[in-house]
């Protein structure tokens, strides 16, 4: 009997794949919605063919970091619930959720994406810190590219708290009309390579039937701003090459559907 | 008695404007999405599947287990930090005891039946939107249940007995009381019952009775969600 691994692995060496889609086409649809939780600040759920992924930005104020008194700070998080996928177990995160998590954040903060000295309040006293969390809701596939650009429309969306220009308290009830500083618009796609041959967007069986993957994060000018490569075989650098092409190309297409649900 | 228009201005008896959706995760064996005003509350069903650790098993039956869970995001202030709290770790376990009355696993030895729920946002009434949405994703699940469990918070603020409360109504600068009821819809009988605040026994039976409606209210609202869903043409 042939596994669902080598008959993918076979498929994909002549160009194709069980779901019958090209090897460079995302799974449709691809949906995008704001506004999906009001007690976040920000808030996203992105839809990839069956993957669901949330995102929700709080904001707080805290003391800066001693080594950047005069800037704010972000941290992201992701949690793969036990809801969503039969292969999630509750607890603390494990190495996938935490690589998940890492590899969502540098794109974001190495592309310096938010403009953190603006997030400063009071040098050395007060400054805002963004946190993203990103959860799951059905994993069939393809966490990365999901998670970043639920992460990307979350932090659009957000809009700041008011704050008590009295006592300094935040009133989580009432937001301003005031966005985040954004001065990047980072996403991360992930290509993965399999027999051979380069795809985007895995289904859960083909994230079971690779040989490598390299996410590489990029932001509106083509510059690239994080990458992670995964798998257990090796690339070539010419490989390397063409994946980083693949990705530019995606991350595009894949900004302007963010840009059709928050400007 | 002050209180004579609620802060929302629905009627005494009136619940939030209410949705209901099964097979909302297609991953799980069953699912739900239940939305009660401003409160959001997915559920996720995972068997009957083996249970691990093994010493946890029982030869007589199948087990039900609860997880509750308000994302990071989900609170009206602060971010909450995930993970297990003591409040959601007692939410589960009444979750647990509201269902299991209801549920039957006999054929299941050694089996566990896994409930996840999971809320994006909140705004009072969590626990019952969970219970309500557990009970749609069971029934979507097929497991064997012997009747329908419907939730529904009941209530007191400032001398009137109110349906449904939402949190501006539990903040409610007054004397309030907050009763999240659990009901079996063939039965009428009471799977859930917790309290706080202050209430007279005269109008906790007057509120007992408010549920025993609003609960038939949700019900409807969940037998809808399951039909809608097995009538899909997906």
């Amino acid at each position: 009997m042939i596994s669902n691994k080598e008959t993918i692995s076979v498929l994909a060496k002549e160009g194709k794949r069980l779901d019958g889609r090209g090897l460079l086409d995302y799974r449709q649809p691809i949906q995008l919605e704001t506004g999906i939780s009001w007690t976040a600040e920000g808030s996203a759920k992105v839809q990839i063919g069956e993957t669901v992924v949330m995102a929700g930005v709080k904001l707080s104020l805290e003391k800066p970091y001693n080594d950047t008194p005069d800037q704010g700070g972000i941290m992201i998080n992701a949690e793969l619930l036990p809801l969503s996928s039969p292969e999630y177990e509750s607890g603390p995160p494990g190495i996938k959720a935490i690589e998940l998590a890492r590899v969502t954040d540098r794109g974001i903060r190495e592309a310096k994406a938010i403009d953190m000295k603006k997030l400063c309040v009071t040098p050395g006293e007060k400054a805002w810190f963004v946190i993203i969390d990103i959860v799951t809701i059905n994993d069939a596939g393809n966490l990365f590219d999901a998670a970043s650009l639920a992460a990307l429309t979350a932090l659009k969306a957000a809009k700041f708290p008011e704050v008590d220009p009295e006592t300094g308290a935040i009133n989580y009830k009432k937001k301003t009309d005031q966005g985040l500083p954004l001065l990047k618009e980072p996403l991360a796609v992930t290509v993965y390579k399999i027999n051979g041959q380069l795809l985007v967007d895995p289904t859960t069986q083909e994230e079971h039937a690779y040989d490598a993957r390299l996410t590489v994060a990029s932001d509106d000018n083509g510059t690239i701003s994080a990458m992670q490569k995964g798998g257990e075989m090796p690339l070539t650098i010419e490989e390397v090459g063409k994946m980083v092409d693949i990705a530019l190309d995606k991350a595009n297409f894949l900004r302007a559907e963010v840009e059709k649900v928050v400007k | 008695m002050t209180y004579t228009e609620r802060v929302d201005g629905r009627k005494f008896d009136e619940l939030r404007p209410m949705e209901a959706k099964a097979g909302v995760i297609p991953n799980a064996d069953g699912s739900a999405l239940v939305k009660a005003g401003k409160t959001t509350a997915y559920a996720a069903v995972y068997g009957p599947r083996e249970l691990f650790p093994r010493f946890k098993q029982n030869p007589k039956t199948g087990i039900v287990r609860c997880h509750y869970g308000m994302m990071p995001f989900s609170g009206s202030g602060e971010r909450i930090r995930p993970g297990n709290s003591r409040r959601s770790q007692e939410i589960a376990m009444v979750m647990e005891k509201s269902l299991n009355a209801m549920i039957d696993l006999s054929a299941f030895p050694n089996a566990v039946v896994d409930i996840y729920v999971d809320l994006p946002q909140t705004d009072a009434g969590t626990r019952c939107a969970a219970i309500s949405a557990a009970s749609i994703a069971l029934a979507d699940a097929g497991i064997p249940m012997k009747d329908m469990i419907s939730s529904v918070a009941v209530g007191e603020v400032d001398g009137t007995v109110v349906a449904d409360l939402s949190y501006d109504e539990e903040a409610y600068d007054a004397i309030v009381s907050d009763i999240p009821v659990a009901m079996t819809h063939n039965t009428k009988e009471i799977t859930l019952l917790q309290m706080d605040g202050e209430i007279s026994k005269e109008n906790l039976m007057k509120a007992l009775e408010m549920a025993k409606v609003g609960t038939e209210t949700v019900y409807e609202l969940q037998m809808k969600a399951l039909k809608e869903k097995f009538s899909r043409s997906d």
